[in-house]
């Protein structure tokens, strides 16, 4: 009999093992290429910007794919981090890396602050976390903070404008997230995570510690966000709090997730691939268009396919990674 | 100036009450967050700003058009969309991002249609110069829209306490299914409260131009971000608690104008947040909190 019980262990363990193989060798695979695009193709904003949206999808999915919590304000970590970046590198001329961890440190003590927003639930929640994406906002624009932000006028970073090093930062927490998502979805964590999301009571009862899964997750997500949002500071040196706040970078992100599939790394993977890639070739000259498009596309989702594009298969038993 | 920021604050609170009162109706009967309500906010002051420069529309009779118009379009919409949200399994957040989507299509037609220009009414339409209250000098044109709001939240309550179809309402309110298995036609009931509270957030729209200053096709966000902040700090659900979050919320806005000016913007969203985190079932109490 034990000879049974550890064929059933070591299969686990083999399925496991191909899994993760799996997961991480699509995740450097799209690492990769995308590190390849850059000089394949000329329009580096384009990519960064690609980059930029493969990340920020990821981390929404790290809370809202294995907590259910969906921040409509996710942007305002974003900002964060682009302002903690601005602000240590204006004032005190710290060098690009530093600025990376100020913006870091930025989110987290905004995802800090923002710890209460998790005893809300769902669109509570959701609008609690927009309204204060909109507070933070609205204090970094302030006039009268003019001194220390510069306002709503914007902030330039030409002392430490690095395309090609910035590219490659952006690259890095790109893969970083990818990897925290992998692991997400084959630890006992991740699961734990999946279990409270699903139901918080019978997880409890099970010993999984719900307020520390959420609260790991949530600041997990923060800092994804942040450290993004401090790279986009960087790569892009010049930028004001409309651009760095702009709820459609929330906005985005969401859609790209629902559309792809939470919880999955391929879902927001292909939903930035898909619908970014339409916004390029269309988007650009009429982003109304677009938005019109967003929009019904958002209404037919939640209609038909609340699960996103990987639940046509995941619906008939396959396994997505 | 403390007393003319408390009264300046009620009388915008009365606007801000119509604002929101559609919004939580349809939190109430439907258990839904209508994220687009702010955008048919924004079509009801397009209309009255068309009406006004095409046909020299005097913004009251506007105002009785959009309701009919409104109404009708509420209608459809409901049927195509929200019944078949409500068979979901997690109907209240879905339908913040299905509407959510509903918004970006329209404020995407609106500004395709008419450009992203502001578009503002003469205030002379509702009366020239100021009218002294209680020692305060208001513009004519806010004590008018004041009145007119005033008038459409009367009317509210006593469709929902004076009429057959209103206690059906409120009977779907208290619970769906309990309605459903008396024979209550829930689906009818539904239509009619979505329809309403469209037709509100229109009238709204109407004088917006008044209180607001102007109409944008992007300004859909941030009046629901009032709107949410209105009825959640009157208590969701309870469409008369609205007509107190109304005014709390146009008080303290107004005091904040009157010390604080340039922090004015950041009010909504605070007070939101400390609603919701300190007291999330409002003024009036009803459970929200589960998490």
């Amino acid at each position: 009999m034990p000879d049974v019980a550890a064929t059933i262990r070591a299969d686990a363990r083999n399925r496991l093992i191909k899994r993760v193989v799996l997961d991480t060798s699509i995740a450097a695979a799209v690492v990769i290429g995308m590190g390849v695009m850059r000089g394949v193709y000329s329009n580096e904003l384009m990519l960064f910007n690609f980059v930029v949206f493969l990340a920020l999808a990821q981390g929404l999915n790290i809370i809202y794919g294995f907590t259910g919590y969906l921040p409509f304000g996710y942007v305002g970590f974003y900002g964060a981090g682009a302002y903690g970046f601005s602000l240590v590198v204006m004032h005190l001329h710290a060098p690009a890396l530093v600025g990376m961890a100020a913006a870091a440190a930025a989110a987290l003590v905004l995802a800090v602050i923002l710890l209460p927003l998790l005893r809300l639930s769902g669109a509570y929640f959701a609008i609690a976390s927009m309204a204060a994406a909109q507070a933070v906002y609205e204090i970094i624009a302030n006039p009268g903070l003019e001194d220390i932000t510069k306002g709503p006028y914007g902030v330039s970073l030409s002392d430490v404008f690095a395309p090609a090093f910035s590219y490659y930062t952006a690259l890095a927490i790109l893969g970083a997230t990818l990897l925290l998502v992998v692991w997400l979805r084959n630890s006992r964590f991740g699961m734990s995570l999946q279990a409270i999301r699903d139901d918080s009571v019978s997880a409890a009862m099970s010993g999984v510690s719900v307020v520390r899964g959420r609260t790991i997750a949530w600041l997990l997500s923060a800092l994804v966000a942040g450290l993004v949002g401090g790279v986009f500071a960087w790569h892009i040196s010049v930028f004001y709090p409309d651009t760095a706040f702009d709820l459609s970078v929330s906005i985005f992100s969401t859609v790209f997730l629902l559309f792809g599939g939470a919880t999955t790394l391929c879902g927001p993977l292909l939903g930035v691939f898909i619908l970014y890639g339409i916004y390029n070739v269309i988007g650009i000259a009429v982003p109304q268009y677009f938005q019109f498009t967003y929009g019904a596309l958002i209404v037919l989702l939640v209609l038909f396919l609340p699960n996103g594009l990987v639940s046509l298969l995941t619906n008939r038993g396959i396994r997505v990674p | 100036m403390l007393t003319g920021a408390i009264i300046a604050g009620i009388v915008f609170g009365l606007y801000y009450t119509l604002v929101g009162l559609g919004l939580n109706l349809v939190f109430g009967v439907m258990r839904i967050v209508n994220l687009a309500h702010g955008d048919f906010l924004m079509l009801g002051g397009i209309a009255a700003w068309w009406l006004f420069s095409s046909f020299g529309l005097h913004p009251l009779v506007s105002a009785a058009l959009v309701i009919v118009v409104f109404v009708l379009v509420g209608l459809p919409i409901y049927y195509l969309v929200v019944p078949r949200l409500l068979r979901s399994r997690d109907s209240e957040m879905l339908s913040l991002i299905l509407f959510f989507g509903l918004s970006q299509m329209i404020e995407a037609v609106t500004t395709i249609g008419l450009g992203a220009t502001e578009r503002s009414l003469p205030p002379r339409l509702l009366g020239v110069g100021p009218m002294v209250l209680l020692g305060t000098r208001l513009p004519k044109a806010w004590i008018f829209s004041a009145v007119a709001s005033a008038v459409a939240v009367l009317l509210v309550y006593l469709y929902l306490y004076r009429t057959r179809l209103g206690t059906l309402t409120r009977a779907v309110m208290v619970s769906r299914d309990e309605a459903l298995a008396t024979g209550i036609d829930v689906n009818f009931v539904s239509a009619v409260a979505f329809g309403i509270s469209i037709a509100l957030a229109g009238v709204a729209g109407v004088f917006a131009p008044f209180i607001l200053g102007s109409i944008t096709p992007n300004m859909g966000v941030a009046i629901n971000i009032t709107a949410f902040a209105v009825i959640v700090v009157g208590t969701l659900g309870n469409p008369l608690g609205t007509l107190l979050g109304g005014i709390i919320y146009g008080v303290s806005l107004m005091l904040m104008q009157t010390y604080l000016s340039s922090w004015a913007n950041l009010l909504p969203n605070l007070l939101l947040i400390a609603v919701l985190l300190i007291r999330p079932e409002g003024i009036f109490g009803r459970k929200v909190r589960r998490a």
